[in-house]
């Protein structure tokens, strides 16, 4: 199941640049909450911070408080520990070229140590048809490469990936940037479904995508978070000036 | 008139096109050029004098017709061994440094610009420097002190192409396996490293190949050896060598079987090298890049 996520007063940096100022916001279990705003407006940045990736580039900072949960991100667990409950969905997909689709989707665990088989090829079955792609890969899992399916299917492959490690969160960074409509509208058929048992956080260009699947939004301006409120709140009636010029599109 | 201008455009369009394309095919057979020339002109000197006894039996003494050069192919593989098994691991172990570690680290910008001196240093003073190191404590030339002087050769090329084959491996691979609650050093072994195995393989078969053709850095440490030997504390017959010496004698039998040592050396290193892609590549996957 998913796990709430309160955020306070984070901050983050990339060398002297202050990508995120002050953020502080809760984001509910078991709902897809998205992110919008102009490029360089610090969401992407945003997710890193969730599940400690942000911290992967030598010059970065971050201060403030994570509680995914009841643990406290920052203060009280290891990263690859917080990366195994925040599971990461990233722009262009990125399954391992050299590994079947089996073994991109059993990495996590078998990289881990995991070694039972039996309980393996349940979750990877698992994890498959949770990321609807099951029916197209079922029979050549072990003889294809994850890097010889569609973008639309590569991109569904690195979800099942992220599933199959069980997380209790799942970020997505601009899931559905890099495909055509049609893989875009399965991803978020699949988040419709995936959201009743996992937190989603969902960063998008797109705002349509936005109202679609989320029920809450936050909007990023500059580093800093203008509003955040119900979807429908936001698309509606937003109560500040800048959110409306955005989603408007009179910038961005 | 736009179209006349049009229509004369386009011919010197393709004319420009099929006149690039001539001189990139050009400059492509004058890069095979030189290797098919030197692969006939050795079949064509070397092959009547390989026979059976050539991989079965040792040189003859001078004057007596026969022989072979058994000693000499078994001493190269005695001393390639010795070499891969120093200059592979060490080389590929700081290549990993160097690109997924030591990145930015005044460390890591010592072990480059060592490598490159080191890949620059002529052969024969690496030999020089396997024998004062090795030869002269011990007191006698050996296989040894040879498969060390090839395996510090091979570290260079290995660390350096392994660091750049595992540059070109995309960060969004490593940052899926970091995501994925892979401890760094999991993610580096058994995510980056194995995709960039493929470049990683071919720098060392690189640097297996130029070592094997070695012949200054022996002189002062594998020796040379007429009589079978496999002993690492004894000196060792090598191909390189034994052609080196054969081809500078003034025995006619002597040039026929140097020109089949050279063949032979060709040809082992092309084996060696396809067994290898052979190898490494079976069991890989429909449509992995």
């Amino acid at each position: 199941m998913g796990v709430g996520i309160e955020v306070a007063s984070l901050n983050a940096w990339y060398g002297t640049n202050h990508t995120l100022q002050d953020i502080t916001l809760n984001i509910p279990a078991n709902h897809a909450t998205a992110l919008i705003g102009p490029s360089g407006c610090g969401k992407s940045t945003f997710v890193r911070c969730l599940n400690r990736m942000h911290e992967t580039n030598p010059i970065a900072r971050v201060t403030g408080t994570v509680r995914i949960g009841d643990l406290d991100i920052y203060s009280d667990a290891q990263p690859v520990e917080i990366r195994r409950r925040v599971g990461m969905v990233f722009q262009r997909p990125n399954p391992f070229p050299t590994m079947s689709i089996y073994d991109n989707v059993a990495s996590g665990l078998k990289l881990n140590g995991y070694s039972n088989r039996r309980a393996l090829d349940e979750i990877v079955e698992r994890s498959l048809k949770n990321s609807a792609l099951w029916d197209e890969v079922k029979d050549d899992l072990k003889s294809k490469s994850g890097a010889s399916l569609s973008g639309g299917q590569q991109q569904r492959l690195c979800i099942a990936r992220a599933l199959a490690v069980d997380p209790e969160v799942l970020l997505m960074d601009e899931p559905a940037s890099a495909l055509d409509p049609v893989s875009t509208s399965k991803i978020e058929d699949l988040i419709f479904q995936l959201k009743s048992q996992y937190t989603i956080v969902i960063v998008t260009h797109n705002m349509q995508q936005a109202a679609r699947v989320a029920e809450k939004t936050g909007f990023f301006l500059n580093g800093r978070m203008v509003e955040f409120d119900s979807t429908h709140k936001i698309f509606t009636n937003p109560s500040d000036k800048r959110t409306e010029d955005y989603i408007t599109g009179r910038f961005g | 008139m736009s179209v006349n201008q049009t229509s004369f455009r386009s011919k010197w369009r393709a004319l420009t096109d099929r006149t690039v394309t001539g001189l990139a095919v050009l400059a492509t057979l004058l890069v095979i050029a030189p290797l098919v020339a030197i692969f006939v002109y050795l079949i064509l000197k070397g092959a009547s004098s390989l026979n059976l006894a050539f991989f079965t039996q040792v040189p003859k003494p001078v004057g007596e017709v026969g022989g072979g050069m058994a000693n000499a192919v078994v001493g190269s593989a005695v001393l390639l061994a010795i070499a891969s098994v120093i200059g592979v691991p060490i080389g590929i172990g700081g290549g990993i440094y160097l690109a997924e570690f030591g990145r930015g680290t005044k460390l890591a910008n010592a072990v480059r610009f060592t490598a490159d001196v080191l890949n620059g240093v002529p052969s024969i003073v690496m030999g020089l420097a396997a024998y004062s190191l090795i030869v002269l404590p011990q007191g006698h030339f050996s296989a040894f002190s040879g498969g060390v002087a090839l395996g510090i050769m091979m570290i260079p090329t290995v660390c350096r192409t392994s660091e750049e084959m595992l540059l070109m491996v995309p960060n969004a691979i490593r940052e899926a396996a970091l995501g994925l609650g892979l401890p760094n050093w999991r993610a580096v072994l058994s995510i980056t490293v194995k995709t960039a195995s493929p470049g990683i393989i071919t720098g060392c078969m690189l640097a297996f190949a130029r070592v094997a053709g070695e012949t200054a850095p022996l002189i002062f440490t594998a020796l040379g050896n007429s009589f079978w030997s496999t002993s690492l504390n004894q000196p060792i017959a090598a191909l390189p060598l034994q052609i080196y010496v054969y081809a500078l004698s003034p025995y006619d039998d002597w040039h026929r079987l140097a020109w089949a040592g050279a063949l032979v050396l060709i040809a082992l290193i092309v084996l060696a090298v396809s067994l290898v892609r052979y190898v490494t590549s079976r069991g890989v996957l429909k449509g992995a890049s």
